[in-house]
């Protein structure tokens, strides 16, 4: 399922997108693909399952953690594939660093992405600047790069973010743009900042949904930033410091995805 | 990106400003105690065949190269504004070096160090302590240098816009790497005159050691174009070249692959699916998994000639060049020397190897007894 398709789907029932980072392969490949069905059961909109790396520049010490967990416990790119292939019901995204996919092949990482009914790509250390090979790689076999912008992009890297999404014009209502919602790394936060909507109504200008990640572990902040005018919430530390000691998620899900009606 | 972009803007803006000339020129020549000597080593020449010189780097104050580029770039973060330094480190030297140009410029300081590194380099968090830095202890990963260098980017990525990352090597995103080459550029201009002074020729050879690369690129960029000029740069062998036994990234020719880590497209220790590897050496200065992005070039382009020497050579060298000139070099330094020696038979008598060497090696005296321990008694 394209991301696109599951926007407008909510659209039209009112609610907001909620999309949930897990680590694949934390603790096990088995338990990833029966937690992301728990889940899924219980609200999760869109998936975005992480291929762990050994040098999580973008993440906080949970995802750091589960990463390492994930990468010792055996999870590798291809077993990523295979593991992601078991779950659907939801559109899925991937998360992961560069390298790996340098290492893969960006052709064979897309086509592999797309065999596993994968539509997103997120790749927090590329840089829009140095994306056009992966574009065009993703562009070909059906997979959006999602975008990441921080609060304090300049307009100059805005421009050239929009100059990449125009070149297809296409791609214009696909995907959505990640909006983190405080300068730094991934992690929940107790404070968030009080402000975005004035953010998020600039990046909308991009012409796509505007999901905001980074920090969010509590159903008022979801709630706060839906009032703000988030098209999607992200949340992923909280879930996984959740799964890391093994408290129920079926609840703290249902609460987020209430939040967001 | 917006940092990296700020901090562009700035070194070309300031990089050529004479006021901002002026002022580096003072702080190296008045306060770090350059031009560093080029030590001739009559012991060594006589036993092992050329002429064998010195680049007195360790001679610099605070004991390494690392504090041309540290007050370089925290002269540029004064000007820019900013009211807080960040560094990484593994064996210290640039930890330090940080920390005194913070102390001297006036500016917060705080440097992230794996454990591992704090504990084999104790000497160096008490130094830094002592000049009022917070040293932040690295637990992820490895606890080594790349370590710490993944959470000073952690932190600069928040706090960029009051903080500099003071980066101690030619890694890391533009423009880290051309920016810290110019300024530890400083040892080869020097180097030049003092041996053109001296000897009226040029060397036959440059041998420097390989971590990052800084203090080789220092070194050898003034002789980028004067093609009989040898570059060696020697990476850390560690126990020898097998998987996680090293930090050799050229010598490796299954894990050392090209890949991208921490901003920069280079050689890079790696398993097949491109999860980073670990490294081992018995310096912490040379522990890393990639090299710096204009070392992957010059290899590629055969201008530079890349080997390594193993922990037991580079003690060895160490002991030898103690009992010879009367010099305690630091481990890392020790691999350049290691080498050249062992390469000192293939030239002839008039020929010039020079060695940079980095640092001193106090800082090493707790891994230097405990390996060679009995031999010195």
């Amino acid at each position: 399922m394209r991301i696109s398709d599951k926007f407008a789907e909510l659209g039209k029932k009112g609610e907001k997108a909620l999309i949930l980072y897990i680590s694949c392969g934390d603790p096990s490949a088995a338990e990833t693909v029966r937690i992301a069905r728990e889940i899924i059961d219980a609200g999760c909109d869109i998936l975005e399952l992480g291929l762990p790396f050994s040098d999580p520049l973008a993440d906080g010490p949970t995802i750091q953690a589960a990463s390492q967990r994930a990468i010792a416990a055996g999870m590798n790119t291809d077993r990523y594939f295979e593991t992601c292939a078991q779950i659907g019901g939801v559109p899925k995204v991937c998360m992961t660093y560069y390298n790996l996919i340098f290492q893969y092949g960006l052709e064979r990482f897309a086509k592999a992405c797309y065999n596993s009914g994968i539509t997103g790509l997120i790749v927090p250390d590329l840089p829009p600047e140095e994306s056009g090979p992966l574009k065009k790689a993703c562009e070909e076999n059906g997979v959006d790069l999602i975008s990441i912008v921080s609060p304090q992009m300049s307009e100059e890297r805005m421009d050239t973010i929009k100059n990449k999404l125009s070149s297809d014009k296409s791609r214009m209502t696909e995907g959505f743009v990640y909006l983190q919602s405080v300068l730094g790394i991934t992690g929940a936060r107790e404070d968030m900042r009080a402000q975005l909507s004035g953010v998020i109504e600039e990046v909308r200008a991009l012409g796509l949904p505007v999901a905001v990640g980074f920090g969010v572990s509590k159903p008022n902040q979801v709630r706060d930033l839906v009032a703000q005018g988030a098209d999607g919430i992200i949340v992923g530390s909280a879930l996984i410091k959740r799964i890391n000691a093994k408290e129920d998620l079926a609840s703290f899900v249902k609460s987020l995805k209430a939040a967001t009606r | 990106m917006g940092a990296v972009h700020e901090l562009t803007d700035a070194y070309e803006k300031y990089k050529d400003d004479p006021k901002f000339k002026r002022e580096l020129d003072y702080l190296l020549t008045q306060y770090a105690g350059r031009p560093t000597a080029l030590t001739y080593c009559e012991n060594l020449s006589r036993e092992y065949g050329p002429k064998i010189y010195l680049k007195r780097e360790d001679l610099a104050h605070t004991g390494a190269h690392k504090i041309n580029n540290a007050l370089g770039q925290a002269l540029l973060a004064k000007y820019m504004g900013k009211t807080r330094l960040i560094a990484e480190t593994g064996a210290g030297q640039h930890g330090v070096a940080t920390a005194t140009a913070g102390a001297k410029l006036g500016l917060k300081t705080e440097v992230y160090m794996g454990t591992i590194d704090m504990k084999r380099q104790e000497l160096n968090v008490f130094r830094m302590r002592l000049m009022g830095t917070n040293v932040i202890p690295v637990e992820s990963g490895s606890k080594t240098l790349k370590d710490a260098i993944n959470e000073t980017m952690r932190d600069w990525v928040a706090s960029f816009p009051n903080t500099h990352y003071l980066l101690g090597s030619v890694l890391g995103p533009h423009p880290y790497p051309m920016m810290v080459r110019d300024f530890q550029s400083v040892i080869g201009k020097e180097l030049k005159e003092q041996m053109m002074k001296r000897e009226g020729r040029l060397p036959s050879a440059i041998v420097a050691c390989v971590g990052g690369g800084s203090n080789a690129i220092g070194a050898w960029y003034e002789f980028m174009g004067d093609k009989d000029v040898e570059l060696i740069g020697v990476e850390a062998g560690g126990r020898g070249i097998k998987g996680g036994e090293h930090a050799a990234r050229f010598a490796d020719e299954k894990m050392g692959r090209k890949g991208v880590l921490q901003g920069t497209y280079s050689y890079v220790l790696q398993d097949g699916y491109g999860q980073i590897a670990t490294t081992h050496s018995i310096s912490a200065g040379l522990d890393y998994s990639a090299v710096g992005p204009e070392h992957s070039m010059l290899r590629d382009f055969k201008r530079a000639k890349y080997t390594y020497a193993k922990d037991d050579e580079a003690l060895e060298a160490v002991k030898i060049l103690c009992e010879k000139e009367g010099i305690l070099p630091a481990l890392e330094s020790a691999h350049a020397v290691a080498h050249a020696l062992k390469i000192a038979k293939d030239y002839d008598k008039d020929d010039i190897i020079v060695i940079n060497l980095s640092g001193r090696g106090d800082k090493d005296i707790n891994t230097i007894i405990e390996s060679l321990g009995d031999k010195t008694k």
